[in-house]
This record gives structure tokens, sequence and C-alpha cells, in this order.
């Protein structure tokens, strides 16, 4: 182990900010992550042992005691369920011998759930040792799963078909319909020179892609005129929002387009440090985003001089994350680079004054920087009369769920949602969650409603849900999703999201009353209010929407309009009735009335 | 006292003027001047976590955490309210259902700020169901308890060993409610850390998880802190501010 953890720390340079890195590669190279390789990696990078194992114990992905030999997690996404996973984890559990969650007695498998692995168009999904993903399961695929996992055959020796993941892009428009040649809007963009580049840029109206929506040029203007040495510009491509995988495909076919992106945000800002901030689901990506980076060097496009321009230096380094969804938040997302927790920082300072290391940095999502690319080719004002006035240009969504045709789909912002369905092959649809568990559920009546910053504002993802679906029960795995992703830094998320997913388990277990939804209102209103960040802001969305537009759904599991325990109490007594060996009505509760003769 | 009334700069608070000195924080200044804002995370002499959201305001009409929003000179800040007492009397109870909170038993019982703090809200029961977690308490040190069922996440010893004592004994780790304190030392057991019972680290807990050993009962009940200053007296929730912090 020692030699290991040397080798790994070597090629790190000790350095602590790399921490996270050390510590994914450390486990990927021994399984899980032994108290003495976190008491030598704290040695090594000038860190506490509780500062190591408060890093470690944060990511979903990391692990300070033994899992299996093959670890499987299947996506618990709602749309991966909806496609039978729940069944098939328990078939492939069955197989195995194991009980989810546990590791099996001879330590060579686990097999549990995790969030959303970003493949809800070809679920449902899993991840083998937070590396290989399977796509499209089946009862046979599991079955032929298991027989690999029994034989030790190693992942990498699995069939490569099981591995396949597809990237189908249905509607392509503007972004990804136009060919492009690498170096190209660098070329236009050295040619505006600095300043023109950002005011091409600001005059697009382009606004971010991951989701808030914030003015792409305002937000590299500030970082561009805020004090410090050194500047330096991150890609999100966290992708973390279930439903979402719009930033795969992307990353897959486009990644010139989006390392162009970045290159001219370092251009602009006057950045020569980058980083790609790749979600640990998406690990399979690596080798070929490094391929396209290493191009990118040998053609002049990355590195010193990039294209022979004295001074132009900007290079890029690929971080990839651990499986913890709060990372997506930039502040939390710095803190992931720096090797840290990620629990979002206190704002202001915003990171474009304050942000990796302390130096200025603009966080952008994936698609907005392929959208740069394309806007420094054409010009700003040809970006700006795509769409609408305010939501300027095309966007790029992930469609999923009950539909035929499920993949990625580009369209002009301001299309309603019923065009989208209609061309995605959906049928019977009963409702749809835009913009993942953090966005919005719209029901049959707001189809005709547009994607827009003024109207429905979206992240990009789109599930499908039709007439046969419980939208109670997918409130409930979005509940069951923040409650597992609440990074546990602030009293009412932590605590919230955890109250909420249980009162939703007391509903479905028909244990519910009229003060439990009272509750769950309560609850709503606070979280909204009170949480120091997006996430457990956003927790009680789903709540609300479903609870307005599904009321039924909820109160099809009223068992009372007034108080119910959430305790079965005649389960409680069934320990001591076996204690006593008592079966008589009186050891039963409620007690059974005596029958008068 | 020069620095804040030669500015002039002043928020009103529930009405009332609160001088102010360009960076303050809502709750820093409130506080220098003896005003109070519910807070259980903050503590003068230290930066401002953010994290227990007890000290919510409305500033100019928004929800935010006073103990990390800047003043600014004229804002109007809403703290007393109806709607906002409610909601921290919420965050209470969810302090209280997260861990194991038995005060009559507790020998912090009546020094405790979280306590003082429902109290004070007129929290009258736990409203929520109670998780009851299994927590393990540590009783390596020689001279401090660890107990882990009280801990309330807020983060104070670990940046007071971190930033006063200079030795980061303290650290947070987990995710989610299973988020929860650890010690650095090579066993993780505070007996085996550099903690020491005159750090100010040992001395900040504002509950009853991190407590000197064999002084519980010194102030017999009745006497304590909160039973003879209201939590919301000017500088009764902790001792008085360091010396560098000026009062007008
Ligand atoms: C809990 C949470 C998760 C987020 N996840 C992502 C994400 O996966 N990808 C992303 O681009 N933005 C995500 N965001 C938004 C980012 O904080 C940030 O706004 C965005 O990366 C900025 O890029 P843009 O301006 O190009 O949209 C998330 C925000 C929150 C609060
Ligand atoms: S809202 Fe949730 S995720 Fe965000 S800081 Fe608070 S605990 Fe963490
Ligand atoms: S031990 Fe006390 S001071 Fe430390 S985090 Fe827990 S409650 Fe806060
Ligand atoms: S005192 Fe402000 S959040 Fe705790």
């Amino acid at each position: 182990m020692e030699a290991t953890v040397r080798t790994v720390l070597a090629r790190h340079a000790n350095q602590p900010q790399a921490l996270v890195q050390i510590l994914r590669e450390l486990q990927a190279e021994q399984g899980w992550l032994p108290r003495e390789a976190l008491m030598a990696v704290a040695q090594a990078t000038g860190r506490t042992v509780a500062d190591v194992e408060g890093v470690a114990s944060f990511y979903r992905f990391l692990h300070l005691v033994p899992v299996g030999r093959y670890r499987v997690l299947f996506s618990d996404n709602i749309t991966d369920r909806m496609q039978g996973s729940v069944a098939l984890m328990e078939r492939l559990c069955r197989r195995l011998g194991v009980a989810p969650g546990a590791v099996r007695a001879d330590g060579r498998v686990s097999v549990a759930p995790c969030s959303c692995t970003g493949l809800g168009d070809q679920g449902p999904a899993l991840l083998i040792n937070h590396h290989q993903v399977i796509t499209r399961l089946t009862e046979e695929r599991v079955d032929a799963i298991a027989d690999c996992i029994e034989r030790q055959l190693p992942p990498a020796q699995w069939p490569a078909e099981w591995m396949q993941v597809e990237d189908p892009v249905h509607r392509a428009d503007v972004l990804l319909g136009t060919p492009f040649a690498p170096g190209s809007a660098l070329q236009a963009a050295r040619a505006l020179g600095r300043n023109g580049t950002l005011e091409q840029v600001q005059r697009s109206g382009l606004r971010g892609r991951g989701g808030a929506g914030f003015a792409t040029g305002l937000k590299w203007e500030l970082c561009r005129d805020a004090p410090g040495a050194q500047r330096c510009v991150v890609c999100n491509a966290d992708e973390g929002e279930p439903g979402t995988f719009k930033d795969r495909v992307l990353l897959r076919r486009h990644a010139h387009l989006v390392v162009e992106g970045m290159t001219l945000a370092a251009w602009a800002v006057g950045a020569r440090r980058g980083f790609i901030y790749l979600r640990g689901e998406y690990r399979f990506l690596l080798e070929h985003l490094q391929e396209v980076l290493r191009q990118r060097r040998a053609a002049g496009l990355l590195g010193p001089d990039i294209q022979g321009e004295a001074g132009f230096d900007f290079d890029i380094e690929i971080h990839v994350g651990a499986g913890a969804y709060v990372c997506g938040e930039e502040s939390a997302l710095l803190n992931s680079l720096e090797g840290h927790r990620g629990t979002p920082r206190i704002r202001p300072p915003f990171p474009v004054e304050v942000g990796y290391l302390g130096q200025p940095t603009t966080v952008n999502n994936v698609e907005t920087f392929c959208a740069v690319a394309h806007i420094l080719l054409r010009g700003g004002d040809w970006w700006a009369s795509l769409g609408t006035p305010k939501s300027t240009g095309t966007k790029v969504h992930a469609i999923s769920g009950d539909c035929a045709r499920p993949g990625v789909y580009e369209y002009p912002l301001g299309t309603p949602v019923e065009r989208m369905l209609e061309d995605c092959g959906a049928a019977d649809t009963q409702a749809v969650q835009v913009g993942g568990p953090s966005g919005t559920c719209l029901s049959v009546t707001e189809f005709g409603r547009c994607i827009a910053y003024e109207d429905v504002p979206s992240a990009g993802a789109l599930m499908v849900f039709d007439r046969r679906r419980d939208m109670f029960e997918v409130a409930r795995n979005f509940a069951h999703f923040f409650a597992h992703e609440s990074c546990g830094f602030c009293t009412p998320c932590r605590v919230g999201t955890e109250l909420l997913a249980r009162r939703m388990d007391k509903l479905a277990a028909g244990h519910g009353s009229r003060h439990d939804m009272s509750v769950l209102q309560e609850l709503d209103t606070l979280l909204h209010q009170s949480t120091h960040c997006g996430l457990g802001a956003a927790a009680c969305n789903p709540l609300r929407d479903t609870l307005l537009k599904f009321r039924p759904s909820y109160e099809r599991r009223l068992q009372s309009l007034h108080f119910l325990p959430a305790l079965d109490l005649d389960a409680e007594l069934s320990i001591a009735r076996a204690a006593t060996g008592r079966q008589d009505a009186a050891a039963h509760w409620p007690p059974s009335h005596p029958t008068t003769p | 006292m020069s620095r804040y009334t030669a500015s002039g700069l002043s928020f009103l608070l529930d009405g009332e003027e609160v001088p102010m000195a360009p960076g303050d924080t809502v709750l820093q200044a409130a506080h220098r001047v003896g005003r109070y804002i519910p807070h259980l995370c903050w503590h003068p002499g230290l930066p401002a976590h953010g994290s227990c959201r007890l000290c919510m305001v409305n500033f100019n009409g928004r929800p935010v955490s006073a103990c990390t929003a800047l003043a600014a000179p004229g804002a109007v800040v809403e703290c007393q309210t109806p709607a906002l007492q409610a909601e921290r009397r919420t965050l209470l109870q969810m302090l209280f259902v997260e861990g194991n909170h038995f005060c009559p038993s507790c020998e912090r019982s009546g020094n405790c700020l979280l306590q003082a703090t429902a109290y004070q809200h007129e929290m009258a029961g736990p409203h929520f169901e109670e998780f009851y977690p299994g927590r393990p308490v540590d009783a390596s040190h020689p001279d401090m308890l660890l107990d882990h069922n009280r801990c309330i996440l807020c983060g104070l010893c670990v940046r007071a060993s971190e930033l006063l004592d200079g030795k980061s004994v303290f650290a947070i780790a987990g995710h989610g409610t299973r988020c929860h304190l650890v010690v650095d030392s090579p066993s993780g057991q505070l007996g085996d850390s550099a903690l020491s019972v005159h750090d100010q680290a040992a001395g900040i807990c504002p509950v009853g998880a991190l407590m000197p050993k064999r002084v519980g009962f010194r102030d017999p009940i009745g006497q304590r802190r909160y039973d003879l200053h209201r939590v919301d007296e000017p500088h009764s929730q902790e001792a008085a501010p360091p010396a560098d912090e000026e009062t007008p």
C-alpha cells in the first residue's frame, strides 16, 4: 500500500489542493481508503488527519470502510425507476446473494443505488467501481453481470456492447448542427482583440446555461476587472441534476467546441489557468477529454503563445469529482477543486472576485462555452436575433421518460413545451418536469408555455410522465434525492430534507393525515427562505408543484383528516408478544373489544 | 467609539437605529451595541459560518442570514417579526430532533445557548419526529468530554481551534444528516489530540457537546447564566467580547 500511496502523491506533487484527486486515485487502486492511507496523505500534503477524513467522508464515491471489490451502483433517478431499475437491482442482489447497501461476506461485491448517472436516455443504467457504465439493463444483462462477478472477470473484459453509450441528437439547430473547425473561433477572437471579444459576448445577450441564467458577458467583465494577479476559468461539467445529460453529449461529440469556448473566456478575462470539473459519474469520458486537450496543445490551441499570439497562455487540467451533486453549485465546486469538502461558500464575495485559490474566477456551464464559440464565429448580433428578446439563442435539452425518442434536442429559446413533446414522440402525457427536480413541474394545461427565462426557465432537462405515472411517487423520489445530496452544512437543509423524505414515506406507507400535509407545507416555506444555497431552497419545489397540480395523488394516501402516528403500534408490540408467548386479543393494539356473548 | 459615530452610518433594526462601519455584517453591528439577533454558530472574534440559520432577518425585504450579510447604510432590517420568530422556532425544533437533547439530565442545562434560545422562542415541544441517532460519547480526554449527542455542528470549536489556538483539533466530516465532528489524532479520540482545557476551543461550545469535566454543577441550577439573564439581554449569549472589539 505504501508504494501506491507514494506514487499517487508524487503524481500530484503532494499538493494539498489535489486532495480529492489523490483520494480518488488511491481508492481506484485499493478499493477503499484505510485510515493509514488517510494519515499518509495528511502528512504528505501538510493537512490534519481530521481534515482529510472530513473531505474523504464528504464524497459518496469515497469509502472509509471496505466496499465490495465489485461496487455496483444502480442509477436511482425516477426515469431509471420507470424503466424497471428497482426490480433489476433486486434481481442482481438475489443472484449474488447480497443485500442492497451491504458487502457480501466474502468481500467481493456490494450493490447500492446512486443518485443519477446521467444516462436517462438509455437507462436503466449502472456504474461499476465508479468507472465503467452499463446502459440499457435488462434481466438477461443483469444475470450476465452476476456471472461476470462470480467468475471474477475484470470489468474491462466484460462485453463492450454493455458499456456502449450513445449520444442521440434528434434535433440540431445552430449550435449542434453547424460544423466547427477547431481554432476558428479563436482566430476570430484574436482579430477582435480581448475587449472586442468580450463585447461580442455581451452583445449576444447570452445567459448562462447551468440554470441560474446569469449574463455571461457581465460575469466575464466582472472577472476581468476584479483585482488580482492571476485569473481562472472553470468549466462546470458536474451535471448532477437528475434527468440532465446534455453536457455528456456535448463533451463527447463537441469537446473541441467546449475547450475552445473556455480558451475564449481565458482570452477575454486574461486567465492562464483553467479546469474542467468533470462529475465522478462521467469518469468514462476522462481519456477522451484528455486526448482532446493533447491534440489542442499539439496544434498550438492550448499552452504558451496560443496561435502564435505572444502572451496568450492558457492551459487546462481536468478534475474528476467523487459523487456529490452539490459540487455543481459554483462555490462548492471551487472548494472541491481546492481539495476541500464541497460545501457552498458564503457570498459575497462571489467567485468572479474571489474564486479558485482567491483568484477572480469565471465558472460556466459546458453549453455556455459551446455557445460562446459560435457567437465569436458569427457575431453577437446574430445570436441575439435567435430566441426571444430576453432569452437569446438556442438551448440544448435532454429529454427522457415516457417518449418514443429520448435524447438531445436543440431549439431556439421560446419554444413551447408541446412542440418538444410532439417531436420526441410523447403520448398521453400528464406532466413534464422541466430542469430536473430543482426545476418546475408542468401539468397538461401548461404545455403551451415556453422554455425561456421570462416563462419557464430550464437547466436543460425535460422528463416526461404519461398517465400511468403516479406524480406523488415522482415527488417522493426527488425528496429522497435532495436528502441524499444535502451537504449537511446548514440546519434547514440538513434536517429539513430528511424530514421531507420521511414524511413522504409516511404518506406512501398509508399513515398520512392532513396534519402531515401542513407540516410539508411548513417545510416548504422554511427551506425556500432560509437555506445557505440553492439546493435546500429548491428541495421542496417538486412537493409544492405536485401538491398544487396533482393533489388527488396525495389525498388518496391520507388515512385520516387528523393526526396519525408514523409508527404501527401493533407491530411494535410484536416483540413483547413473542417474548411473553401471548397471542390473545388483549395483547394487540388497538385492543379488540370483548364481544358480548 | 469615534469610528461609528463620526462616520454617521447606520441602519434600522426593527425600527431602531444601529450605528455601523463599512464592512460590518448586520449581526456584528447589532451585537456591538447590545442588540440581540438570535444566533448559534456565530461568535464575536471569529469569522461567520452561516450554518445554523437562526439569525435570518429580512434585509430590505429579502431573507438573509445576519451573520454573513453586509450591513448597508440606511438598510431596513426586520428581525422580530412573527413570521421570522416562527421560522426560528422551527429551526430550533429541527436541531432538537436531529440530535439527542435530554435537557433535564444535561449538566449544561441553564448555561446552554440552544436551550435558552428555545425558551426565548417559546418552543413547547419537538413538533417533528425525533431521529434518535446513535451517537457515541468520547470521554477519553482527562479534562474534557465530547458528547456527540448534543453537537449541533455549529463549527465554533473547529474555527476557534484553528484560528485562536493554532491547533486545528477539530473538523466536520460526513454529509447530510450523517455530518459529525471529528478529532485530529491518530486514533480519532479526543484523549490523543492536542486539545487542552485552557484552549479557547474548549470553552466555546454553545451546547453541552464539548465540556470541561468535573465542573458540571459548580454553579447550581437556578444560578446559571440563563437562570439569571434572559438570552436577549445585551451580551448574555457568550462571554464578554474580546478586547479588540470596539464598543461605541
Ligand atoms: C445545487 C446546485 C447544483 C448545480 N449544479 C450545476 C451543474 O451541474 N452544472 C452547472 O453548470 N451549473 C450548476 N449549478 C449552477 C452553478 O452554480 C452556476 O450557476 C453555473 O455553473 C454558472 O454557469 P453559467 O453561468 O454558464 O450557467 C448548480 C447550482 C446549484 C445551487
Ligand atoms: S442548503 Fe443544503 S446543500 Fe446548501 S449549504 Fe445548506 S445544507 Fe448545504
Ligand atoms: S462540539 Fe460544540 S462547538 Fe463544536 S461543532 Fe459541536 S456544537 Fe459546535
Ligand atoms: S448565526 Fe448566522 S447562521 Fe448561525
